[in-house]
């Protein structure tokens, strides 16, 4: 069975124009799915018809065989919990530190109060340096997270996803703003959380040599819509083409 | 091309001086404004204060009890500030577009702010007056309404230019409503707040003289006592004292935002 | 090696517990501060002067006045030419203060940026201001008020006191941005000083000068209204004041409050949009 089934997905933000169009894929638990194509292909909005970030115009996202285009308030919630999602401009609170922007991940454990009085258990504070130190921050547990470099926010926020203890992770251009250095020790790390700890990774990419490097399995978007769903190495010239469209190759192999 | 539009810009640029020298001149004539007289009023206002505004021994002596009333004015001040600080925060949650729980709460919180920053502090004094009487809950609740408004709109730019991307984050998360404002906005904006608030305390102390003027408290209205009793050196006493107080709190303002951030 | 390490990144608390504040000083700071703000905003309370308040029946009373204002507002001591004409009046002198302080803070501005003038005078033109701004407005037009009567030079006068102080300083902010190659680029060309002003400085900051001087205005409004009212400059804002302290008329009361309410609302919609337009990310402080 299918961690993640997406079927005859659309969604339009104003009625006329569809940025999905009838979008249907299946994930399979523990597998490193990246989804490629040019900017305005849709891409994000696909990424947060998942967790329901966005709303769902019509068909079905099935998450761990639960209906999510339904979800109301608390299952919504419940939903969330399981998917950590990574972002492309970190989207840390920057005048916290490093460990408290980590254990944010866990409010969706906590009911209100518990999280508003900011109570968390030791064994979530271990859990959370134990992630630091995998991902090779732990000194800077106790800065101020506006005064890290752009790779080392991204590893934050790839340690708030994780401390969520998810079956998925969502990561929205993740190394967009990074340089390839710090973007390599990213992906480097994204790879390892699918085949270390086994859970699914849906990475949204721009540079298709990396897409190409680290997934098991490519999803082309193109104008909303999947123009190639294959495994890395049957992605061939004619069909990068056919995503990105000829002219434009150039441009965005830099 | 570029020339075109820079000639452009030279035409847009006379037009608007135009109609400026044109509504000032407008405003002249409605107000009855002499240039002239303005222009030589100048030199001799600023003769009649150095030789009239001098502190003297004599008005040394009223220094305690304008310091008594200074004081009730700078904590009328503070306490205006801080307790519409309060009600603004949540305002400004409710009104803000990266807070709001719906459309209907935030058109009420912007309305409530606009009303009331745009009715100017002296109409909330006077209509005040009428039924709370010659005290300090007049004035206090005047500089409150208006610093409301004020308040209200700084606070929720600080707001959606802080927090937004961490919203969308600790959304994602799962958390809820209360953990994502406690946790995310408020921390990261509160140092912005805090600004603002200090800021807000500056002014307000310059708008409680005008407002005691016309409520008859603090040290609006012991200034409007000797000046209408003609009494120049306490007058000048007082001012003086407004002008080291408020430079006071200004340094200490700034000494305050400079180990926040 | 890993549990030799672990120790020496994590912080714990007097009771054993894992801290996870950093204990900055900027955190030490903000708990200050709203601790002070506590404690005097408590001893406000305990200082305040109640003479003569009689709380439940004055909030009950203000608000039939509220009603009485809002609901059923009228003109009963002067006619709509009149109100018009006041309206007018405040309108006059807050364009005359705003004008003639952005003329003066212009130059004024061009000795306080610190791009275009020495250091000392820059400094000094800064304490001016500061001393300026300190005293309130108020006390500048009664100050006024007596040296050229109590006619609208004393307020224009008055009012452009605190008009030339915040404008200088977003003035000279905005000529402290201008890009360093323009003027190192006129300079280079021999160009004088007063050159390098009217075609370097002044083409690229123009529309900011308008925007502010538009701004300085929206607040010149209300300080006029102000202005009438406390220190008898005329305007809508003594018609306010005579109608609720000397004809106790809350019908008029009520009108002339929406009649400066619409203009405020008017002048607030320009500004945001001058604000939006020009400067996004920073609010005018």
């Amino acid at each position: 069975m299918a961690l993640l089934q997406i079927a005859g997905l659309s969604k339009s933000y104003d009625n006329e124009t569809k940025v999905l169009k009838d979008i249907s894929f299946n994930v399979k638990a523990g597998e490193f799915v990246s989804i490629i194509g040019p900017s305005g292909a849709g891409k994000s909005t696909l990424l947060r018809c998942i967790n329901r970030m966005v709303s769902i115009s019509s068909g079905e996202v099935i998450f761990d065989n639960a209906q999510v285009t339904s979800m109301k308030k608390r299952a919504l919630r419940q939903l969330r919990t399981n998917i950590g999602m990574v972002f492309q401009h970190y989207n840390l609170v920057p005048r916290l530190t490093v460990i408290e922007n980590v254990l944010h991940g866990r409010f969706g454990y906590k009911s209100t109060l518990q999280g508003v009085l900011g109570r968390f258990t030791e064994a979530e504070k271990e859990q959370a340096f134990y992630l630091l130190r995998k991902l090779g921050i732990v000194e800077h547990a106790y800065k101020r997270c506006d005064q890290l470099s752009g790779g080392q926010q991204q590893r934050v926020g790839i340690a708030r996803a994780l401390i969520q203890d998810p079956k998925l992770v969502l990561c929205d251009e993740p190394i967009a703003s990074l340089d390839p250095n710090s973007s390599k020790i990213i992906m480097d790390h994204l790879k390892s959380i699918t085949s270390e700890l086994g859970i699914t990774c849906l990475v949204n990419l721009h540079q298709v040599e990396v897409a190409q490097q680290y997934s098991d399995r490519i999803i082309g978007l193109n104008h909303g819509e999947v123009v190639f769903d294959g495994l890395n190495y049957q992605l061939t010239e004619d069909k990068i083409n056919r995503i990105y469209g000829t002219q434009v190759r150039e441009l965005i192999t830099v | 091309m570029s020339e075109k539009v820079m000639q452009k810009r030279k035409w847009q640029t006379t037009i608007a001086l135009v109609i400026i020298i044109a509504i000032t001149y407008l405003s002249a004539a409605i107000t009855n404004f002499n240039f002239i007289d303005g222009l030589a009023a100048f030199p001799t206002a600023i003769g009649w204060m150095f030789s009239h505004l001098l502190i003297t021994q004599e008005s040394l002596e009223k220094l305690p009890a304008i310091l008594g009333k200074l004081n009730e004015t700078i904590f009328m001040s503070i306490a205006a500030t801080t307790t519409a600080a309060v009600v603004s925060i949540f305002l400004s949650l409710m009104g803000s577009k990266t807070t709001s729980v719906n459309g209907f709460l935030s058109m009420f919180a912007r309305l409530i702010a606009s009303v009331s920053r745009n009715i100017p502090v002296v109409a909330w004094a006077l209509i005040l007056l009428l039924s709370f009487g010659q005290n300090s809950i007049t004035g206090y609740l005047a500089l409150f309404v208006g610093t409301v408004g004020f308040l209200t709109r700084a606070f929720m730019e600080s707001i959606d230019e802080a927090s937004h991307s961490a919203v969308e984050a600790l959304t994602a998360t799962g958390a809820t409503y209360f953990h994502i404002v406690n946790k995310a906005v408020l921390p990261q904006s509160l140092p912005q707040m805090i600004s603002w608030i200090l800021f807000m305390i500056e002014t307000n102390i310059r708008s409680a003289t005008l407002v005691g003027i016309l409520t008859g408290t603090g040290i609006g209205y012991t200034f409007d006592m000797y000046y209408k009793s003609m009494n120049y050196n306490v007058v000048a006493l007082i001012t003086f004292s407004i002008v080291i107080a408020v430079i006071i709190i200004e340094l200490i303002s700034n000494y305050i935002r400079k180990v926040m951030m | 090696m890993e549990t030799t390490m672990k120790p020496t990144y994590i912080k714990r608390k007097r009771n054993g517990q894992i801290s996870i504040k950093a204990g900055s000083k900027s955190e030490r700071g903000i708990r200050w501060t709203i601790i002070l703000f506590v404690v005097l905003t408590i001893a406000a309370f305990m200082f305040f002067d109640y003479t003569g308040l009689e709380l439940w029946s004055a909030i009950i009373e203000t608000g039939q006045n509220l009603k009485v204002m809002f609901f059923q507002p009228a003109l009963n001591h002067f006619t709509w030419a009149e109100a018009l004409y006041q309206v007018g009046v405040t309108l006059g002198l807050a364009v005359l203060a705003t004008v003639i302080g952005s003329v003066i803070a212009f130059f004024l501005a061009l000795m306080a940026a610190t791009n275009l003038t020495k250091e000392w005078i820059t400094k000094f033109v800064r304490v001016i201001v500061a001393f300026i701004r300190a005293v309130p407005t108020v006390l500048w037009v009664l100050i006024f008020a007596i040296a050229a009567g109590l006619g609208s030079e004393a307020a224009v006068l008055g009012m452009l006191f605190h008009s030339i102080a915040y404008l200088v300083k977003a003035f000279s902010e905005a000529f402290e941005e201008v890009d360093k190659g323009i003027l190192e680029a006129l300079k280079a060309t021999g160009s004088g000083w007063w050159h390098v002003v009217t075609h370097g400085v002044l083409p690229s900051t123009f529309t900011y000068l308008l925007s502010w001087t538009f701004l300085r205005f929206e607040i010149n409004f209300s300080v006029a209204v102000a202005m009438g009212a406390a220190a008898g400059a005329g305007g809508i804002g003594f018609e306010l004041f005579m109608a609720s302290g000397f004809y106790f008329d809350l019908r008029e009361v009520g009108f002339i409050t929406y009649a400066i309410l619409l203009i405020a609302i008017i002048l607030e919609v320009f500004s945001t949009r001058l604000k939006n337009r020009y400067f996004p990310s920073s609010m005018s402080k």
